[in-house]
């Protein structure tokens, strides 16, 4: 080997190892920073009360409350809507340029910044049902569908047809096929939609500011619905930037970074979960 | 001994391509017949026309007509979930449901609405004896049916597709995925269910023919050649094409 090309591997190699570490040692450094900002001020008042000005305290309860329905209000809509469209394009629908133009919508419509969707959301649905929870979790709907749409299709599409011609040869009507051996079959893709889409819905803030507004009242699950209430992306949103209380908003970064490590393990977990389980 | 199964004129294409052309063929009660034929005849597509697993093709177009016990199945008051309990099928690769043992052979029975514990308790116990695998699975019935071997996941088949009562049961080349002791196994089973069950079976295997076939008949693309006793066939082919097949000299 000429010393030219050594050199030349030499500088190569020097350069994705400084690149990866650089990577590595940023992620690592805004986890640390967020966890050392924000852990220490995450207190059990503040978890558990709701903001009061006459007692000056701030309390996030209403906000995880609040995060707790729309995701809730969330996927009641989401998951019918989605795994239906799923199961409809993939085991009904005959007409494959109808269901190639859907599946290009979709895609495109995942691509979509969600500030636009926060814009439509506020003219179709905050117009119709108030700044609302509900009209937040419409929005986010709409949001998610094309994410649930394809990861229970792409799991619908592993579901082996030999399992349907059995089912069909005993007699089975399509939709005792569809409901006993297709949607077991396709559960897999059903939930990593879920928890992908849980993960987007902890992470929106754009199009919830627009659409269910950023009131901290402690209510319940019905009276949550109709009214205005913050997320806790929203919240942190409001405190750092609005009202300037840093070390509420980092408490809640916090919050929101163990949330989502925790989401992507149990991604993680359910994939591997049902790996095992297809190849008994 | 009366016909069970009759076609008469029966075509069938994909799209524009013919697979079979003009199939007249009358199928005795309570026999075995051996469908054979070089691979691409039209012997798979033959047998899902006979319980019209052909319908889940949109390509799929059919004219004439197949009667089964003097009815056409083509005719718009069958009912076609009737006729696939009736005239049963079991697979060229074994395909259990992921589920357990119990729950695959309960399949059938639960779908057409029985749902009493002990009864169906009754016909789990009594398809699994039927299909020669009662004494090996008795004992995890809740096991899942996918830690099966091939050979007893094909007999669990053969149970699954028993447990709803049929009178005809078509095997698309049943024993082409198994080592030789499955195979004899699977074959005495047939050999014994002709007692009670009509039964039709392609196989590539002219031996497998000879063993257990009372009629033969012999497809060529998409045609139905040749039609008889199985001792007919295999001793004094009609048809010249016939003899270059059994004798190997093509296909
Ligand atoms: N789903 C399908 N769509 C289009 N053409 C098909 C389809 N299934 C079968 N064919 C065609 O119909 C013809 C008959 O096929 P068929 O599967 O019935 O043959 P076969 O006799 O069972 O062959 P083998 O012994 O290989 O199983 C072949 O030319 C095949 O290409
Ligand atoms: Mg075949």
């Amino acid at each position: 080997m000429s010393k030219k090309r050594k050199f030349y591997i030499f500088l190569m190699r020097s350069i994705m190892i400084v690149t990866t570490a650089f990577t590595a040692i940023l992620v690592l450094f805004l986890l640390a920073y967020v966890f050392i900002e924000g852990i220490p001020n995450i207190t059990w008042e503040l978890l558990s009360t709701k903001p009061s000005y006459l007692e000056e305290r701030i309390g996030i309860l209403p906000d995880i409350l609040n995060t707790v329905y729309i995701v809730i209000a969330t996927l009641i809509f989401l998951l019918p809507l989605g795994v239906g469209a799923a199961i409809y394009l993939t085991e009904y629908a005959r007409n494959q340029r109808v269901v190639t133009t859907i599946e290009y919508a979709a895609e495109t419509l995942s691509g979509i910044p969600s500030i636009i969707y926060g814009l439509v959301g506020m003219l179709v649905f905050s117009n119709n049902f108030g700044t609302s929870l509900l009209a937040g979790a419409l929005t986010l709907v709409i949001m998610n569908l094309p994410t649930i749409m394809r990861t229970t299709q792409e799991s619908l599409k592993t579901v082996p047809q030999s399992y349907r011609e059995g089912a069909f040869g005993l007699g089975a009507g399509k939709w005792r096929v569809i409901r006993t051996v297709v949607i077991p079959g396709c559960l897999d893709g059903v939930i990593t939609g879920c928890i992908l889409s849980i993960g987007r819905i902890l992470g929106e803030s754009a199009a919830l500011l627009f659409t269910a507004g950023f009131a901290h009242a402690l209510n319940n699950f019905f009276t949550g619905l109709r009214s205005p209430g913050a997320t806790l992306t929203v919240a942190l949103y409001v405190y750092a930037k609005e009202e300037g209380e840093f070390e509420v908003a980092f408490a809640i970064a916090a919050i929101l970074m163990m949330l989502t490590l925790l989401i992507n393990l149990s991604a993680t977990l359910v994939g591997k979960y049902f790996a095992k389980r297809k190849n008994i | 001994m009366s016909e069970i199964i009759t076609t008469k004129d029966l075509c069938l294409w994909y799209g524009d391509n013919q697979a079979l052309k003009n199939i007249n063929l009358a199928i005795p009660e309570k026999s075995i017949t051996a469908l054979i034929g070089p691979s691409g005849c039209g012997k798979s597509t033959f047998i899902k026309t006979l319980n019209r697993m052909n319908d889940l093709i949109p390509s799929v177009k059919i004219t004439g007509e197949v009667n089964y016990k003097g009815r056409n199945i083509f005719s718009k008051d069958t009912d076609v979930n009737e006729l696939r309990r009736d005239i049963g099928m079991v697979f060229q690769k074994p395909n259990p449901f992921p589920m357990s043992i119990y729950d695959n052979v309960a399949y059938g029975p639960r779908t057409h609405g029985i749902t009493s514990r002990v009864k169906l308790n009754e016909i789990v116990e009594q398809a699994l004896k039927d299909a020669a695998i009662w004494d090996e699975v008795s004992d995890r019935l809740k096991k899942n049916a996918l830690s099966l071997s091939g050979g007893q996941q094909q007999r669990l088949c053969i149970a699954r597709a028993l447990a709803v009562k049929p009178e005809v049961l078509l095997m698309d080349e049943p024993t082409s995925a198994l080592d030789p002791i499955s195979t004899s196994r699977i074959e005495e089973l047939i050999l014994q269910l002709k007692e009670k069950y009509t039964i039709i079976i392609v196989t590539h295997n002219m031996q497998q023919a000879v063993r257990i076939s009372d009629n033969t008949a012999f497809f060529l693309l998409g045609d139905l050649v040749e039609f008889g006793k199985t001792e007919k066939i295999f001793s004094q082919p009609k048809d010249k094409r016939t003899e270059d097949y059994i004798t190997g000299r093509f296909g």
